[in-house]
């Protein structure tokens, strides 16, 4: 193979090229400045963001890697910068998100020296990262580079953090580069055990009241298809988790809502009635299950999964099928026969129509004089984008009623922080949406409370020009807390009281065109306007103060306790 | 579930930083580690840790896969003490008058099976092998005398039934992804 001999610094971007990344966000600082010299050598081919904050350019690239599928790459420097990573790295972690983060360390003679600047960052990104490694000497640097990438993306995605020490960077190497293919110890993909699948398929194919709750793993394997093939063959009523959300068109006849908390009413309730359940590409997430002593017992559970350690880790599984989902379920297909459960069916659209009465149309249409909702808001995104738009959502019941009630005909268009629950995360998540998926339109759905916490990065919009459309549902209040407290702490709001600034005016102070509604009768123009923008839009809509997201499955409780008011 | 002593067995690649990895994973789910023993195995460059723990088999189970999705982690086993030969070793360091002074030592050791590692002028070194309850018998017997130092190493441990590790290598490099 031909080699050349370049800084470490040159190769740290050619193994990016090599990779296919041409957008990377990050901050410079001074353990990674020779990797910032090249970058400025090679900016007509690898466009750097310039984040607020290193957490949103971790935010940004996970943002960037759940709209497109491709790996998010963010750059920080050493100690702070890499610190600052963090919390969206446990994010990706926990959403099994595709991220390389390279950080800038001290140089290898200063390590363990508490130099300036320096922190262990493997040592503090090791519990929330897939694979991490510091490299110490620059012919390290394309090998490592290839096995992060190949790490990040195959088998359950996940973040991947590479600390290069700055001598790494000075120093030169004969470069030449091989992608990554093969770790001994590493096997992402389980071989997948046909007897397995037939054993499924005859109990998919006896079921009397079969029910599929599908995950982020069918986005991550890009089953859609499959998955609406399956359900289509069998007539099974489908639900979805949170980052199931958008892999099957919302309005599929047999789409019937959310599982969780806040999901829908029937899949929640009927968890506790249908007698097979199938698992697919999601993990029995607490919020998804309530109390486990009373999770779906009557059901014979089917788990297909690619993470062997989810199996039977809290759910009990009748067969479990460890493989990719879309081998999984291309061989499952055919052993499929033909069915429909109408009656079984009708029983989630019977469910529907109570939650219809109790929750819905009061949330899409309040009565009573009262102030906007935040359903009727989604509702009337969904009006202007025609269920079209990426929907970009931060983390409370803003969060909820976003998945609830957006309206999506394709798949990757929901991107939130699931797992973590982290605030702050949608601002810089849209940005990197944006810029993966210009052909789209972004529009991020983030609380008062939220927006705060990384609203720096109006800055970044400024600087870059990106379209995005930013949505702030202000109801004066940390909503999904205040929630909490009503119900659970007798009224006692300690703390989530938010007193706000002038929230226009700090967009407008970012050159970004901004509008607050307060009545109803200005939310249709006002969307409409925002929607029909070439450029980025801030759009602050005051909603009713104290209302709350049901349906709700209180902390602990069966998922059939699920509770409409 | 009642809690039993489990040994759990790591074939790993012998990498900076897997330790701290695999600690975590005990860390996270406030499960102390009993014992630990790092050492190279019966295949080259491959790396075997020995970790003791007293906890239920759900939860092994749950670690153990949690430990092998580890990326330098090639398998990990878990085994119950019936299915295992496993022992401790101790190390005694005692004054050596006491070896001539008094002849019940000399009895003590006769009867523990322990051997005398090396006498100098001023102590003597007693090494035992065995299970922790020899040990332990052994510590009650010699404290009387006084001990100046005791330790003893993290158990190692070999299954009964094969650990078929060079065949799964094997198999991982014939079906590669």
């Amino acid at each position: 193979m031909e080699t050349t001999k370049i800084s470490g610094a040159e190769a740290v971007i050619r193994c990016l090229l090599e990779e296919g990344a041409d957008l990377v966000y990050g901050y410079p600082g001074g353990a990674i400045m020779p990797v910032y010299d090249e970058l400025y050598k090679f900016q007509d081919k690898l466009h750097h963001v310039l984040v607020r904050h290193e957490q949103g350019a971790a935010h940004a690239a996970q943002g960037f890697a759940r709209a497109t599928g491709k790996v998010g790459v963010c750059i920080a420097t050493s100690g702070p910068g890499a610190t600052n990573l963090v919390t969206g790295i446990a994010d990706a972690q926990i959403d099994s998100t595709p991220l390389v983060c390279i950080t800038g360390q001290v140089g290898k003679h200063l390590l363990g020296s508490d130099a300036f600047q320096e922190t262990d960052i493997i040592g503090i990104s090791t519990p929330v990262t897939k694979w991490n490694y510091q490299i110490t000497e620059a012919h390290e640097i394309p090998e490592i580079m290839a096995k992060a990438f190949y790490i990040a993306r195959s088998g359950r995605p996940g973040p991947v953090l590479i600390d290069i020490t700055k001598n790494a960077q000075f120093d030169t190497l004969d470069f030449s580069y091989k992608k990554c293919t093969d770790i001994r110890s590493y096997h992402p993909k389980p071989i997948l055990n046909k007897d397995k699948v037939k054993e499924a398929a005859e109990i998919i194919n006896k079921a009397k009241k079969p029910f599929i709750i599908f995950g982020q793993g069918i986005v991550l394997s890009q089953a859609e298809e499959q998955l609406k093939a399956l359900i289509e063959k069998a007539g099974i009523p489908a639900a979805w988790t949170i980052l199931g959300l958008s892999a099957l068109p919302t309005d599929h006849e047999l789409n019937v809502g959310m599982v969780g908390m806040h999901g829908n009413y029937g899949p929640n309730m009927l968890t506790n009635e249908c007698d097979v359940l199938i698992a697919l590409g999601m993990r029995f997430d607490d919020r998804v299950t309530g109390n486990l002593q009373t999770y779906a017992k009557q059901a014979k559970v089917l788990h297909f999964e690619i993470d062997a350690a989810e199996v039977d880790k809290n759910v009990k599984t009748e067969v479990a099928v460890l493989a990719d989902l879309k081998d999984a379920l291309t061989e499952l297909l055919p052993l499929i026969e033909k069915n429909s459960h109408t009656e079984w069916h009708n029983e989630f659209k019977r469910h529907y129509d109570i939650e219809l009465d109790a929750v819905i149309n009061e949330e899409l249409a309040p009565t009573n004089g009262k102030g906007i909702s935040m359903g009727e808001t989604i509702e009337m995104i969904n009006k202007h984008s025609n269920g079209d738009a990426i929907m970009v959502s931060d983390v409370g019941q803003h969060q909820m009623f976003t998945c609830r009630y957006s309206k999506f005909n394709t798949t990757k268009s929901n991107v939130t922080s699931g797992g973590l629950g982290t605030m702050g995360f949608a601002l810089p998540a849209a940005i990197g949406a944006k810029m993966g998926r210009p052909d789209r339109e972004v529009v991020a759905i983030i609380g008062d409370g939220g927006f705060q916490m990384n609203i720096q990065e109006l800055g970044t919009i400024n600087q870059t020009k990106v379209p995005v459309k930013i949505v702030v549902l202000n109801n004066e209040f940390l909503g999904m807390v205040r929630q909490w407290q009503e119900l659970f702490f007798d009224n006692r709001y300690a703390s989530t009281v938010m007193v706000n600034p002038n929230f226009c005016a700090i967009a407008e102070g970012y050159y970004i065109k901004a509008r607050k509604v307060t009545k109803r009768e200005e939310l249709d123009e006002a969307v409409a306007e925002m929607m029909a923008s070439k450029d980025a839009y801030f759009l602050e809509v005051m909603v009713e103060k104290e209302n709350n997201v049901f349906p709700m499955i209180p902390t602990g409780a069966s998922v059939s306790d699920i509770r409409l008011r | 579930m009642e809690n039993k002593t489990f040994t759990i067995s790591v074939y790993s690649e012998n990498n900076v930083g897997l330790l701290n990895r695999i600690s975590g994973i005990f860390l996270k789910r406030h499960i102390n580690i009993l014992s630990l023993n790092v050492s190279e195995s019966e295949i080259e460059n491959v790396s075997r840790f020995i970790i003791v723990v007293d906890t239920t088999e759900k939860w092994v189970q749950n670690i153990v896969g949690q430990i092998e999705k580890q990326i330098e982690v090639i398998k990990a086993f878990y085994h119950v003490d019936d299915e295992t030969i496993f022992l401790e070793n101790a190390l005694f360091k005692i004054e050596s008058g006491l070896l001539f002074d008094e002849r019940q030592i000399q009895n003590i050791i006769k009867e523990s099976n322990s051997e005398i590692v090396t006498v100098s002028r001023k102590f003597f070194v007693i090494s035992k092998s065995g299970r922790r309850s020899e040990i332990t018998e052994l510590h009650a017997k010699l404290k009387p005398f006084g001990i100046m130092q005791f330790v003893r190493s993290g158990r190692i441990s070999v299954s009964k039934e094969p650990m078929e590790i060079s065949t799964l290598l094997q198999e991982l490099n014939i079906n590669k992804y």
